[in-house]
């Protein structure tokens, strides 16, 4: 393909681009588990070489739906495509998908090497193209030294990797990845997600990741899919998610929110006004809504977009004030608990981007709090 | 002086593990030491019909009198081999079906839902609610000329005449299947039903289809279930004694029979021991070195820097 060179990097969103054809394409897909509807109507597009992390708490459907992409689970209606190919009724052995277990599924009886080398016999190879593709994948996920251990000879982060490699190897159209991270500590989490990204980057397979952290979610991921009772309720790159969430249950779920319940008093194109019986003043947002008239509104503030200060505002709108209740300090910043007038508590967080800080608001104070009027987001739901 | 005092008084643990040895050295060690020294006696008409290995021919003078004659007289005998050859062949043959009935048995109980695979389970045992002995008598009744089987199959005119199935080797690898065939269930289904099902999911999703699953997963990690069993089903079925004498071939030759027939009918301790011994140094060898290969295979690559 002759295109031409850009002098910016290309920005990688196949989805805004009408004409790109979604490589896996998740149609009315519903599972049914007696009355019990684990995956609810859902419609999903991947895009080649993307990250997609369907997040949700436990029991949502999110694995449900990547054992349907995996062939564990047939779907109760509704049809899976590939790559254009139909293959909601192809048995897991003949997809071209492969699928890192959360628990790794390291075959215990085997070494390394006949662990990653296990689907590549399975597609009947000859031996030399095997061990040269089984020492370059071991070689990636730099587990060339211990290639003849066995599983119980390794540490939980081999035995990730070891899965990794064993589904990579045989080069397929689409990963799944269940909670590939839940099962390593910390510092482990963080390296190994960047490992992920760097592999992922050099072998360009569309990895789906299914995850119940949402900082591991947005880390990781192109898109995020949030997921709530099998429904999807919300898909959008990870700021979108972030910044522009379209539900209250998407706000609480990513991050932490402050939502005011309210009425539009003024119902603009390009501005709201909403008056909240939690807060003193009214909220002005700078953009508009479509919602019912009168019907309840909520403003989601996250608790990095307000402000504390000691002295009143000289401002008609977003403020508010109240008694410090509780102060945690974490360090980078420092989270505050503020109980308002109306007795709803409000948290904000503040970077502590001074070491010295003689004058730094403590415990029961009164302070007012405020914050710009791009800062709320307002849901109907 | 409380560190010297904190030697000599014992553990829980040691407390705890000492039971077993102290069982084993009881009723096990002891016994076996017992019969190891009649097997090197004389025989004799006398109470009891062996005489004594240590005797004090003076005052200061202990002699210790080893007869080999009763080994020599194993290997001299073909009748001791070929009842050795032949025990080893029927317990063989009875553990192989063992295993090919017990398997799939095992396998669908330890893939049922819970619930079914307790009544399963209660099945597989419910046989040792009624003697051992009581069992075998049954299987007379089955299976003689006037019963239960020839009776049906002649009734619904698949025979002619009744089939002569007791005191043939058929009757006896009947009577083993269904004696030992729980010893092979259980160890088979502890160890089928704690394997990781996701092992078989992954190997599907590499590419495995469910028989070649169960070839390259499921097979290789219930080798330990499979030796376990076939060790519980060979060892007591070689020394077998009970099924071939009530449901074999009276001319059947079997060391269990050797055995009862050396000690009780010819009363001759001491040849009866040596049966005794040489069949335990027969079955314990073997699986000592099957224990230790195992172990050598268990420990494959351990702590290597490599």
């Amino acid at each position: 393909m002759a295109t031409p060179p850009r002098a910016t990097q290309q920005i990688f969103e196949p989805w805004t681009d009408p004409d790109a054809k979604p490589y896996v394409r998740i149609e009315k897909v519903t599972k049914k588990f007696g009355d019990f509807f684990a995956v609810d109507d859902v419609t999903l597009d991947i895009y080649q070489k993307e990250i997609f992390c369907l997040l949700g708490a436990s029991g949502c459907g999110k694995t449900t739906l990547l054992r349907i992409l995996a062939g564990f689970e047939r779907p109760s209606s509704g049809r899976i495509f590939i790559d254009g190919v139909d293959m909601t009724a192809i048995p897991p052995y003949e997809r071209p998908v492969n699928m890192m277990f959360q628990s790794y599924a390291v075959f215990p009886h085997m070494t390394v090497e006949q662990n990653v080398a296990f689907g590549l016999k399975q597609e009947g190879l000859d031996k030399a193209e095997i061990a040269r593709r089984v020492g370059d994948m071991l070689d990636l996920v730099k587990l060339g030294p211990f290639a003849r251990r066995k599983s119980h000879q390794l540490s939980g982060g081999q035995r990730q990797r070891v899965a990794l490699a064993r589904a990579l190897v045989k080069k397929p159209k689409l990963l799944l990845l269940d909670e590939p991270l839940a099962a390593l500590d910390r510092k482990l989490r963080e390296h190994t997600q960047f490992e992920l990204i760097n592999i992922q980057e050099t072998l360009g397979v569309t990895f789906v990741v299914v995850t119940h952290d949402q900082e591991e979610a947005m880390t990781l991921s192109s898109r995020v899919g949030l997921m709530n009772h099998g429904e999807i309720l919300q898909v959008g790159t990870p700021s979108e998610i972030y910044e522009y969430p379209n539900s209250r249950f998407v706000a609480e779920f990513i991050g932490s929110v402050n939502t005011f319940e309210g009425k539009l008093i003024d119902d603009e194109p390009s501005f709201v006004r909403i008056e909240s019986a939690e807060l003193e003043s009214t909220i002005f947002v700078d953009h508009g809504v479509s919602s019912a008239p009168g019907a309840t509104v909520w403003a989601a503030i996250r608790p990095e977009k307000i402000q504390i200060s000691r002295d009143k505002p000289v401002i008609a709108d977003n403020w508010g004030s109240g008694i410090v209740r509780d102060i945690a300090y974490m360090g980078d910043v420092s989270i505050y608990l503020i109980k308002l007038d109306s007795g709803k508590v409000v948290r904000v967080t503040q970077p502590n981007a001074y070491r010295h800080a003689d004058d730094r608001i403590t415990w029961d104070e009164r302070v007012y709090l405020h914050w710009h009027a791009s800062s709320p987001i307002v849901v109907t739901r | 002086m409380t560190g010297r005092l904190r030697r000599w008084v014992p553990t829980g643990r040691t407390l705890v593990t000492s039971v077993p040895y102290l069982w084993l050295l009881l009723f096990f060690l002891v016994p076996f030491v017992i019969v190891l020294k009649i097997s090197f006696s004389e025989s004799a008409i006398a109470m009891p019909p062996y005489e004594p290995l240590f005797h004090w021919a003076s005052d200061k003078l202990l002699q210790v009198r080893l007869n080999l004659d009763n080994f020599a007289f194993l290997v001299e005998d073909n009748l001791y081999w070929r009842a050795y050859l032949n025990s080893i062949l029927v317990a063989g043959v009875s553990t192989l079906l063992c295993l090919l009935i017990g398997y799939p048995m095992a396998y669908a109980m330890a893939r049922t839902s819970a619930s079914t695979r307790n009544l399963l389970l209660l099945l597989a045992v419910l046989p040792f609610f009624t003697s051992f002995l009581l069992r075998v008598y049954a299987w007379i009744g089955l299976l003689k000329n006037n019963g239960l089987v020839n009776n049906a199959l002649l009734a619904m005119g698949v025979i002619d005449t009744p089939i002569q199935m007791l005191q043939t080797d058929f009757a006896v690898y009947v009577g083993m299947v269904y004696s030992y065939l729980p010893f092979m269930i259980l160890p088979l289904y502890a160890n089928l039903e704690k394997m990781d099902l996701t092992l078989l999911e992954a190997a599907g999703d590499l590419g495995c289809r469910p028989w070649q699953s169960f070839l390259k997963i499921t097979l290789p990690l219930s080798l330990p279930g499979i030796i376990a069993g076939c060790l519980l089903v060979f060892i007591p079925a070689v020394g077998e004694f009970v099924i071939p004498s009530l449901l074999g071939d009276p001319g059947m030759l079997m060391i269990g029979k050797v055995l009862w027939t050396e000690f009780f009918n010819n009363r001759d301790w001491p040849v009866a021991s040596a049966v005794a011994i040489a069949l335990l140094l027969f079955l314990v060898l073997p699986i000592m070195y099957l224990d230790h290969a195992q172990n050598e295979a268990a420990g494959d690559g351990d702590g290597e820097p490599n």
